[in-house]
Parts: structure tokens; sequence; C-alpha cells
């Protein structure tokens, strides 16, 4: 399949899911992701036998993904927000009783209703594990059509691989975007390996059990860092970050999603106007790849965090580079998408002053 | 000499934690009579729920997952809909099925889901230690109602057969009481219908078992089990409220 075919994202998700042997999805509308469920109405039942429920709502949906993990499906959930918000409960859940999951957020402004537009405002609560518990949540931030539909097919492969819930951090823009991609080779349901611990009626063997009440201290603790070392094996195998004229640059742009796209451009621009940009680009938000800005700040110290809300990553950045970095923020929230010209503004501001040696 | 009585093969010979008096430990065993009887052991997942029963998978012989409040219908959904030849089953207490999980049981009966529900009704919150359910009776005492549940101030009790025999999706809906052997069986041949129901594949079938309480009522066993006949059937009647057929809309 090397045809190239024009795709909204949120289509695009749906269609990925589809191809990578997903045979459930369960999901309550909310803009602006509610293509994605129409799709997969569309399309799940009649590509792959597969199962469709509107649900009475995310709590449904999120429980409905529980239930269908545990009956051994690759299953699917999309929502946006306030949507993801009702959803930690289940997600909770899912990791604590290690059931894989794909999770779909297109992110918008927020808190509360907020908005509809495109916002990175979730940052926090996609990657601090989001609901009640000791626990993470793989993150995966794609910027593009085409790594929407590449993300789609690894986090069902990730969450298979780890037992674990994993989610796709998009926003209303990246959703509806349309861009030309390749779609990947279909797999056949019937050929994905059946998990060990799939309930299916103790027909032949012992019964099995999937729970996250654990009421003995010493049994939960033992479990929270069972837990705790499949993250830490998670954060060494599959952090990862993109990054361009990082070498030599005297100032690094870090950004995620739909703002790298505008940070791609604004830094290009610097970059013609002879300024020594590059950008860091994380595909993985949880875990975060530290390990790549930790390399960047060896050479370079000053570091500007690009994001689409008030700089909730510039945290995780701090805490990742070199002592003595400077790291300043640039963004905006609200659903506010800022413009190349804007960002590049800001940089020249601060590539100026680190040229002239000052603070930043 | 034959065995005329013996411990049913899907109930594990585990010592049940339930209080003395409590009907949860009756309503398993039924269950584990019904499994065998209809051989469906192999082909049983068990959702129970949040609250005094959450330990039923450790009495019970069959595959199961548990549920976070309320929302066992709809994990029992997910997992029916992509196990169709599996005997999907919840376990729920009134809190757990009426209060935070209402939503999740009127959705999974109206769209018929091929489960079945055992909706234990004891009219208080049990694990948490005696609040007000959605069912506790007018003028009940609750530690959270202790002047007696005050319609004024928190409301009716909720009845969910006569509610969910308003929707064309529910099949079957009976309510039951295990305070005496003759109501014992009389459950026992409600569940056994209900089970059949999904074997049938006819839709949503669900028992409401009315069932005592001695300990969050402050009543002894004996007290509890006649509690039950003299009071509690005042409100929740008891009958078959809806059979395969009786909500059959045409379109």
């Amino acid at each position: 399949m090397s045809e190239r075919v024009l795709f909204s994202g949120n289509h695009a998700i749906a269609e990925a899911a589809i191809l990578s042997g997903c045979t459930a999805y369960f999901g309550y509308p909310i803009t602006p992701q509610n293509a994605l469920p129409e799709y997969m109405a569309a399309n799940l039942r009649r590509r792959n036998n597969g199962v469709f429920i509107q649900a009475e709502s995310e709590l449904a949906a999120i429980n409905m993904v529980i239930g269908a993990s545990a009956a051994g499906a690759r299953v699917m959930t999309s929502s946006s927000s306030p949507g993801i918000s009702l959803k930690q409960e289940g997600i909770s859940f899912l990791a604590g009783m290690e059931l894989p999951a794909v999770i779909v957020n297109m992110n918008r402004g927020g808190p509360g209703l907020g908005n509809i537009a495109p916002a990175q405002s979730d940052y926090f609560q996609s990657t601090r594990g989001g609901g009640h518990g000791d626990y993470r949540v793989i993150v995966l931030a794609p910027g593009s059509v085409q790594e929407l539909i590449d993300a789609t097919r690894r986090a069902f492969e990730l969450a298979d691989r780890y037992r674990t819930p994993v989610l796709i951090l998009g926003d209303g823009m990246i959703g509806q975007l349309m861009e030309p991609v390749v779609l990947p080779e279909p797999i056949d349901p019937a050929q994905i390996p059946e998990r060990s611990y799939t309930l299916s009626g103790a027909s032949g063997r012992p019964k099995r059990l999937i729970k996250s009440l654990i009421l003995d201290t010493a049994k939960m603790e033992e479990h929270n860092w069972k837990l705790f070392r499949k993250y830490e094996m998670i954060s060494a195998e599959i952090a990862d970050a993109e990054t361009e004229f990082v070498e030599g640059a005297k100032l690094l742009v870090v950004a995620f999603g739909t703002a790298a796209r505008i940070a791609k451009g604004a830094v290009k621009r610097a970059r013609a106007e002879g300024m020594d940009v590059g950008l860091i680009r994380p595909l993985t938000l949880w875990p975060f790849p530290k390990k790549a800005l930790a390399k960047a700040s060896r050479s370079c110290s000053n570091f500007c965090v690009f994001e689409m809300n008030t700089g909730q990553m510039v945290e995780d950045v701090r805490l990742s580079v070199q002592e003595g970095t400077n790291v300043v923020f640039s963004g905006r929230p609200g659903g506010v998408v800022p413009t190349p010209i804007e960002l590049y503004r800001a940089i020249a501001r601060i590539h100026h002053r680190v040229k002239k040696g000052a603070a930043v | 000499m034959s065995k005329v009585f013996s411990r049913p093969e899907s109930l594990l010979d585990t010592p049940l934690h339930y209080c003395p008096g409590c009907g949860h430990s009756i309503i398993h065993r039924l269950i584990a009579e019904v499994i065998d009887e209809l051989q469906i052991r192999e082909r049983a997942i068990l959702v129970p729920p949040a609250g005094c029963a959450v330990l039923a998978y450790n009495y019970l012989d069959v595959d199961a997952i548990e549920a976070a409040h309320g929302r066992a219908s709809a994990v029992a959904t997910g997992l029916k809909r992509l196990r169709p030849d599996c005997v999907v089953f919840t376990y729920q207490g009134d809190g757990d099925l009426a209060a935070i999980g209402i939503a999740e049981s009127i959705h999974a009966a109206n769209r018929s889901e091929k489960i079945t529900v055992i909706y234990v009704n004891n009219a208080v919150y049990g694990m948490t230690g005696g609040q007000m359910a959605p069912t506790t009776m007018i003028g009940q005492k609750t530690t959270t109602t202790p002047f007696g549940r005050d319609v004024d101030q928190a409301g009716y009790p909720i009845l969910i057969c006569e509610m969910l025999s308003q929707l064309p999706g529910a099949t079957y809906l009976e309510r039951t009481s295990v305070h005496d052997a003759k109501h014992i069986l009389r459950t026992r041949k409600a569940i056994k219908r209900a089970f059949e129901v999904q074997l049938a594949g006819q839709g949503f079938s669900l028992v409401e078992v009315l069932s005592p309480c001695p300990t969050n009522w402050h009543l002894t066993p004996a007290e509890a089990h006649r509690h039950v006949p003299e009071q509690m059937v005042k409100t929740f009647r008891l009958g078959v409220f809806r059979e395969p057929g009786d909500g059959r809309v045409s379109c």
C-alpha cells in the first residue's frame, strides 16, 4: 500500500485502527473528534466484523473498553478534553488491571467546557497519569496526519506489549487537517496472538480473574513497584524525540504536535535569517525524551519551550536539561493557534539577547 | 446411601466473609447451583460490584473482572459484545446499580444487552457503613438519614423493576426475596430464568433480590429476615415485571 490517499486526521486514526486489527470502538460524541466515531460506525463492523457502540457517556464508553479489552480485543476510544476527564476513572482501572487499550484525545481549550479550538492544555493530565493512583500512561504526540496513522499502529502494539493504556494526544487542528498519507498494511484480527489473561470462560483451564482491588497493603505495594518497574522499562525503551539543526545551535525550540509544525516554520525562517536556532520535537510525551534534551543541553544552554498552553511542558524540559541551562516559554493558551511569524519574532528577540551575552 | 445435598461445583470451598444473616451467601449459592444446572460454568464471566460483594470472585469458580463503582453493566457490555458465546452476568448492590451506576444500568437494559444482572437490594449501603441507599425506605434510619429518610430532603426509594419495565429492551425483570425457604426457591427459579433468557439470546435480564442486612439495619438475623416480608415488600412489590415478548415494539 504505497499509494497516497487524502485523509483527515480523525478519519486517518479510525482507518489506521481498523487496519491494525481493532475490533471494538466505544465512544461518546464530543467536538472536535466526532468524525472518528462516525468513521468507525460506518466501517468497523463491515470491515473487521467489529463492535461499535455509541455509549451513554464517556464513563460507560471507557468501561466498555475495559470489558472488550478483557475479552481479548484490540479496542479503542476517543474523545476531547472534558470527555477525557470523565474517562480518567476507567484509564486508572486499565492501568491498575494492566489491560491494553488505545485512547485518543483531540485536545481543545479548557479548563471546564472551554472551547472547541485546538489546544495543548491537557499536557499535565496526559503525562501525569491523569486519574487516581500511582500510574503512568504512554503518550504519543504525532504532528501530521501520516504521523497520526503511524502512532495509531504503534499505540496498539505498545498497548499489547506492555499491557497498558496508550494515549494519542492530538488537538482540534490535527484532527481536522487533511493531508495525503500512505496507509499501513492491514492486520487480520484473527492473526493477532491471543493474550494469556483473556476472559473467555474457564473451559479446560483454571478460572481467570482481572482486578485492581488489592486490600493487603504489602501486596498493593508490590503491585505498585511492579508497575513502576514496567514504567521504568518503557522509559528506557520508547522515549523518542526528533531533532533538527541541533548541532551548533545557540537556541533550541522545544515543541510537540501542532505547535511543533508551527515551530518548524519559525525555525526555518530564523535560520534563513542566519540565526543559530534548532528544534527538538518530543514524539513521546510520557516517557519524556529526557536523554535527547540532556544531550542537547551539553552544547546549547538556551531553550525556548513553545506550547499551545501556559507552559506545562516547561517543567519536563527543566527537569531534563543540564544545570545552568536557560529555559524560557513562548505560547498561547485558550485555543489560540499562534502563527509561525509570532514565534519567529519571539525567537529573534531571544536570539538577539543570547548573541549579546545577556540573560534570556 | 445416595447423596442428596452437596456444595455446588461452581461454589469454591472457601469460607464466606459475609455477616451472619446476610443474604449474599444465599444468593451466591443459588447462582452457583443454577450455573451447575445449566452447565455454563465454562462459559460464564462474572462482573462483581464495588461494595460488600466485590469478593464474589473468591467464591464463584468462574472467570471474573472487577468493575468500578456502578460500571458493571458497561464492562459486561464490552465483554458480551466481544464474547457473544459467553454467559456474562453482573452482581450488583443497590448503591452500585441504582445510584452511581443507574445510567449504565438503564442504557444496558435499553440496548437489550444480552447480559444477566443479579441486583441485590438491601436498602442500605453495606460496605461503607450503613449510609442511605437510593432504595432506603421512607422513614428508614441510616447513618446519613439519622432521623429517617425524609422525602423532602432525600426523595423516594427507586423502584428499579418498575422503572426498567418501561423500556422495550428490558426483556426479563423479576423481584424476589431470600427471607425464607419458599422465597429462596422462587429466587433460584428467577435466576435460572434470567440466565435462560440470555442463553436464548432474548435480551437483557435482571433479577432484583430483596436481601437482609442485619448489621446495618441494627437487627438480629432473625429480626432482619422478618423485616423483609413485614416492611420491605410494602415498598418493593415481589413478582415478575417483564417476560420475553412483553416489550416488543413495532416500527
